[in-house]
């Protein structure tokens, strides 16, 4: 868009709307926005068009078939994918409010006076920075319902642990569970972040007041930390919505089809050649989070300006 | 139904083409020298370490006889990623001037009648396993020649533990349960193995199960190809899920087979702590390594079904090796002198040498070795007797659907009833029958 308007600025054409052409003038001469034009037209635009088009047919690498919109109708009848669909709003709900509510008390304990604050809060982040697969393969390793360190562990206790990741009731919140061991540590950072930028001003006048420490936890950090709140659930949700790698290297969606999400549905079809069948469920899956982000962003951030 | 534009396929196949060209070129070319009067050819294996071994032996004891030509081996990835390697550089002219692929619906795949080199002429063809030449042959001609051995799809079984309880070796599916039930009373082996783990190994109930199938109904696998029949609504052939069904509702399944993997599976058989193991003989070469001195406590026996006289064995075809046709001139005599190799007794002699078989060669004065295991020795008879064995549908026709594994395993422990479990099969395999286009679907 950008392009076509320095375009016509530069070639002064379009008689209408002069004020914006003034206003539009690129300081660049158009041949210079081209680069930039092609590799996002080749890279992003073109595959994203071609995508939708090709999700109304039936292809291989060598030929295509139009079969209207048969794709998407078997993608509703592929009978992983009701349940898949649940399973990831059940998994994106369960990994976003838990690191919300975990980041926050987090990152309250990590800007109060504590010993060794700094070493604290890079040993919470820690996690994030190591790999997604690392962490699945860890994991399904503690989590054996016979020999992992975990069950092993309650056995010490005297508690039988359940089969986390066998058993089809807890497949599914077990791989939550390590996702948010795994992606609290960077809601942490954006709530400390979130946190410090209050002005110590209102701390100060709320303790005076004979405030407690609950009250002004309520009254300034939680509405004035509302921005953090805002990106951590947002983020969060992406992130649990498309949330692919984590359950493919803990559970590959088993036992059966007890933990598949929409991305896993997704790419069994691919693996099984299906690959117009797969691009359909992309186009789906892309507009199942769009319709659930973009509501959620306008309210979310609607009600920060109403603050 | 229309097709696409011209162009744009035009500007996909370019796209294509040369990214092709600039991964391929370079193997292409190396292939292509001919230095001091030796043929140079090319080989194109999967990277699995048994088939790259075998391969390697093969080519060493080749090239001693043939010293006037070499031979480079070429790996490409396995599973659906090795096939697109296959079928691009089949496509593009730009395959190794000899390739090891599967045979079966797989090799149909490849469009054989324009892409491959026919072997009718060749003096081997005559002295192949007519099952074997069945899952090479396309459009009346025969296009390879068999790699590796053919495999079984059986019960494996702990011999040590059927004589300590003095049990027989059942041929009906009744006999099985009540094998399973003395073992459980037994209260000291687990009597089935399941190891859901690794998905793929939960099948065996089911595509092991296929002769029993053929057995009641011989053209099934022709009118399940052609939507006629169907897993959910054959009684033969929904009984493969409802077995799968039974040995977990019975309570004869290993304690961990849900977590548990496809070489604990092989360790529990070694050791005696499981008694059956439906598995691919596959399983008996890494046992052969991993316990060397337990391999001859196993046995086998089909999978039994209603019908004691028509129980039988369900087979795997080897692979096969096959010249595209691309390769000419002097290369395509040395890849033909390569094929017949493979497909002769030395060349028997040579794959055995590599990997221990796992089940009989396809091909007529190839004896196996006489240390073979013994489960594989109890493949024999089956094989030996006329209707005592059948190919497994996969190499009959070409409808698999991709989510079978997963559906065995929530039948195999309880989250699925059977005959639910074979409808939904049902309605997976309805995709790849329309992916790949066949009539009647």
């Amino acid at each position: 868009m950008t392009t076509i308007e320095a375009q016509r600025a530069h070639h002064g054409e379009g008689t209408e709307l002069p004020a914006r052409r003034k206003r539009k003038r690129s300081p660049y001469p158009s041949w210079f926005y081209l680069p930039a034009a092609l590799i996002y037209g080749v890279l992003f635009l073109v595959p994203t068009f071609a995508s939708f088009y090709f999700s109304l047919t039936r292809w291989t690498i060598f030929d295509s078939h139009f079969i209207g919109f048969e794709n998407f109708v078997n993608f509703f009848r592929e009978p992983a994918l009701v349940s898949g669909l649940t399973h990831t709003l059940v998994y994106a709900v369960v990994t976003s409010s838990l690191k919300v509510v975990l980041g926050l008390l987090l990152a309250v304990l990590l800007t109060s006076q504590i010993i060794g604050r700094g070493y604290l809060r890079s040993v919470v982040f820690f996690p994030v920075l190591v790999s997604t697969i690392g962490v699945g393969l860890t994991f399904t390793v503690l989590m054996n319902p016979e020999r992992g360190l975990i069950n092993e562990s309650l056995a010490a206790i005297g508690v039988q642990g359940p089969g986390w990741l066998t058993d089809p009731s807890y497949a599914l919140l077990s791989v939550a569970l390590v996702d948010v061991w795994k992606g609290v540590g960077l809601a942490t950072l954006i709530f400390i972040a979130g946190i410090v930028s209050i002005p110590q001003e209102y701390f100060e006048a709320a303790r005076v007041d004979g405030a407690s420490a609950t009250a002004s936890f309520f009254k300034i950090v939680l509405p004035l930390a509302r921005p953090a709140t805002v990106t951590v659930v947002i983020l969060s949700l992406i992130g649990g919505l498309r949330s692919f790698d984590l359950i493919w290297a803990m559970t590959r969606g088993g036992p059966g089809f007890t933990s598949d999400v929409i991305a896993s549905v997704i790419y069994k079809q691919y693996q099984a050649g299906f690959y117009g069948l797969s691009t359909a469920g992309n186009v789906i899956l892309f507009l199942v989070v769009t319709a659930i982000i973009l509501p959620l962003y306008w309210f979310l951030s609607r009600k920060e300006v109403e603050l | 139904m229309f097709d696409v534009p011209p162009r744009r396929l035009l500007a996909c196949a370019a796209a294509v083409v040369s990214a092709v060209a600039l991964t391929a070129c370079s193997a292409g070319s190396l292939g292509s020298s001919e230095e001091g009067g030796k043929t140079a050819i090319s080989l194109l294996v999967d990277n699995a370490e048994a088939t790259v071994k075998t391969a390697e032996q093969v080519v060493k004891d080749f090239t001693a006889k043939n010293p006037d030509i070499t031979v480079k081996v070429e790996t490409r990835p396995q599973g659906t990623e090795g096939d697109n390697i296959v079928k691009t550089r089949l496509s593009t002219g730009d395959m190794s001037d000899v390739f090891f692929y599967n045979s079966g619906s797989l090799f149909q795949a490849l469009k054989p009648e324009q892409n491959l080199v026919s072997l009718d002429d060749q003096s081997y063809a005559g002295q192949l396993d007519e099952n074997f030449k069945t899952t090479v042959s396309a459009g009346g001609k025969l296009y390879g020649s068999p790699f590796g051995t053919f495999m079984g799809g059986a019960v494996l079984y702990n011999r040590k533990v059927y004589e300590r309880l003095g049990l027989q070796v059942p041929k009906t599916w009744s006999e099985f349960m009540a094998n399973n039930a003395k073992i459980k009373a037994d209260g000291k082996v687990a009597p089935v193995i399941q190891t859901y783990q690794e998905t793929w190994t939960s099948q065996l109930f089911i595509l092991g199960d296929f002769h029993n199938i053929s057995a009641a109904d011989p053209g099934w696998a022709d009118k399940y190809t052609k939507n006629q029949a169907k897993y959910a609504t054959t009684p033969a052939a929904l009984e493969g899920f409802q077995h799968l069904q039974d040995v977990h509702d019975a309570g004869y399944l290993n304690k961990d087979f849900a977590s548990a993997k496809y070489e604990d599976g092989q360790r529990m058989l070694a050791l005696g702590e499981g008694a059956h193991y439906p598995m691919l003989t596959a399983a008996i070469a890494n046992i052969a390594i991993n316990n060397a001195d337990k391999v001859n406590d196993i046995g086998l026996f089909a999978l039994p079904g209603d019908d004691a006289a028509s129980n039988g064995l369900t087979v795997w075809a080897p692979a096969g090796a096959y010249i595209p046709t691309s390769t000419s001139g002097a290369k395509l005599d040395a890849a033909k002198k390569l094929l017949a190799f493979i497909a002769s007794p030395d060349g028997c002699t040579s794959q055995a040498k590599a990997t221990p078989p796992t089940g009989p060669f396809a091909v007529e004065g190839c004896d196996l070795p006489a240390d073979v295991p013994q489960s594989i020795k109890d493949m024999q008879p089956y094989i030996d007797k006329p209707g005592g064995s059948s190919l497994a549908l996969e190499f009959l026709s070409p409808v698999k659907g991709p989510s079978l594994e997963q559906i065995c395993v929530e039948v195999g422990s309880g989250i699925r009833k059977a005959p639910d479990g074979a409808a939904l099969y049902d309605r997976d395999v309805e995709k790849q029958a329309q992916q790949l286009g066949l009539p009647g679907w």
